[in-house]
């Protein structure tokens, strides 16, 4: 059995989990192109190697980043996404300034 | 000390010129500096587009480079199923070809590749399989692939060791049965066609690592190796599970991730299973070889990996499922199991021909569908090559498909949930 250990819940066993993809910071909508949204919606590196990903423990709906290494498939590190996504996207603000 | 008896007729054939042994391959040689085509990547797909190049395009100047040994990754793990039944026309037009060139291949390259058509069942255990089952059929029998729903008392009458009881977690409600379906020996397609292509001219060279991609002005020139440099005029990847890494190197990324598909067999047996099993909501595939070995695989793996190592809980979950499809496998122990690294695109669909650097061509995002396209491959690979433009069969598996939002939405694949 694979443990993972959840930032939220401890360690857990790895079925409970699902893979999210690599992180990558959203372009912004109001000036990206078409090429590029499609690059950021399909294009993945696929690093071999520690790549920084999101993992959701999926009894409690909690999604997470952890650093896992693709070729040995350690954990190195997990913790909460708000470690890297500190600012707040305002969504709702963006639309409007597109009107 | 020699046996009492020598069969000295056996010597004589054996050291007879009337009857030389015959090479797979011809012995290594030199790496030359420079080749007309360079094909990185030693699997089916390379050499059977080796093959075509050889002998329908008349370029002989080739060379495979193989980093392992021939056919030692992905075309060495397969579950050796070929069938045509997807759902896409784009798919299915592009897989029948390729049913067709197996049907063949044992006279086209002079080696018994052991086909053996089978008849393939995919089973439907909800409304929704049933009706995507429905739909699939009827854009087969548009495009003249054998292929029908039939209900629980014809799936009994052709394929009688299935448990078709209702008093299961899963009850099956009907299948789409693909006559045509069929196995083959994998090993027998890619050293069939390396030898026809080898006898044609092409070098083989294998325990050679690609390190780089030679790219200048946007058009390559080349690529380096642990044995040197080589110079091409044109070059092609077919390095199935390290494809993002080989098109890293010629400086464009891909939309794959590289996740496993796992696979086992048990101990073999007597012949009692003729089909070819499968259910995508159970995450099931089963044939019989024709050693007697079940040959079972299920969906790929829940993350990605470069890895090629097994787990407990694949064969949990595929065995769990496999005793209530079939539950006389109960006493049955397993003999082998294996891992392969997929290629898997966003739309389960392959990347084919032309790529961001000129003159280097791609044939990538074979995921859990590359062995029984390896025929097809070969031959569109060979024309998009020598031609430089992309054979009608694959223009719709172009890579850039994904930034202008054209997917081909594949959900007849193999091992993908849907």
């Amino acid at each position: 059995m694979k443990i993972m250990n959840c930032p939220l819940n401890g360690p857990r066993n790895i079925s409970e989990f699902v893979w999210g993809g690599e992180v990558s910071i959203m372009p912004d909508p109001k000036s990206v192109s078409d090429l590029e949204w499609g690059e950021y919606c399909f294009i993945e590196n696929n690093t071999a190697g520690v790549v920084r990903e999101w993992w959701c423990h999926v009894p409690t709906s909690y999604w997470f980043i952890a650093e896992r290494n693709t070729v040995t498939d350690e954990i190195v590190r997990t913790y909460p996404a708000g470690e890297i996504f500190n600012k707040r996207v305002e969504f709702a603000k963006q639309s409007e300034d597109k009107k | 000390m020699l046996p009492a008896f020598v069969p000295s007729g056996l010597f004589r054939y054996g050291f007879s010129k009337k009857y030389p042994a015959r090479r797979h391959f011809p012995a290594p040689k030199d790496l030359k500096s420079t080749y007309d085509v360079v094909i990185i990547g030693g699997g089916g797909h390379a050499l059977a587009c080796a093959y075509y190049l050889s002998r329908y395009h008349g370029i002989t100047n080739v060379c495979v480079l193989e980093k392992g040994y021939l056919a030692g990754g992905n075309t060495a793990r397969n579950t050796a199923i070929v069938r045509s039944n997807y759902l896409t026309p784009e798919g299915v037009a592009f897989y029948d070809k390729s049913v067709q060139l197996y049907q063949e291949l044992s006279q086209e390259t002079d080696y018994n590749i052991l086909y053996s058509e089978r008849g393939h069942f995919t089973l439907a255990h909800t409304d929704a399989a049933m009706r995507t089952s429905r739909w699939r059929a009827e854009v087969n029998k548009q495009l003249g692939v054998n292929s029908e729903l039939i209900y629980p008392e014809d799936i009994a009458k052709l394929c009688p060791s299935l448990n078709l009881s209702d008093k299961v977690r899963y009850p099956i409600l009907g299948a789409l049965y693909h006559p045509p379906g069929s196995i083959a020996r994998h090993d027998a397609v890619a050293w069939g066609y390396a030898r026809g292509a080898a006898e044609a001219g092409v070098e083989i060279h294998q325990q050679t690592a690609v390190t780089g991609v030679i790219v200048e002005n946007g058009v390559v020139k080349g690529v380096q190796t642990t044995r040197g440099t080589v110079y091409a005029n044109k070059v092609m990847q077919a390095t199935a599970g390290s494809s993002s890494l080989v098109a890293k190197m010629a400086g464009f990324r891909l939309p794959i991730r590289t996740i496993p598909l796992q696979a086992c067999v048990s101990v073999p047996v007597k012949p009692f299973l003729d089909q070819i099993i499968v259910s995508g909501s159970l995450h099931v595939y089963v044939s019989q070889s024709s050693r007697g070995e079940l040959v079972m695989g299920g969906s790929t793996d829940p993350y990605s990996l470069y890895s090629t190592r097994s787990t407990l809980d694949f064969k949990e979950g595929l065995l769990g499922h496999m005793l209530e499809l079939l539950p006389m496998l109960g006493e049955l122990k397993v003999l082998r199991q294996w891992a392969g690294m997929a290629d898997m695109t966003p739309d389960f669909s392959p990347i084919m021909g032309k790529t961001p650097v000129e003159n280097y061509y791609i044939d990538s995002g074979w995921g859990t569908w590359g062995f029984k396209a390896t025929p097809v491959c070969g031959l569109t690979m060979a024309h998009t090559i020598a031609t430089g433009e992309p054979h009608d069969l694959i223009k719709p598996f172009n890579l850039e498909r994904f930034v202008n939002f054209a997917q081909v939405g594949e959900k007849g694949a193999a091992s993908v949930g849907h």
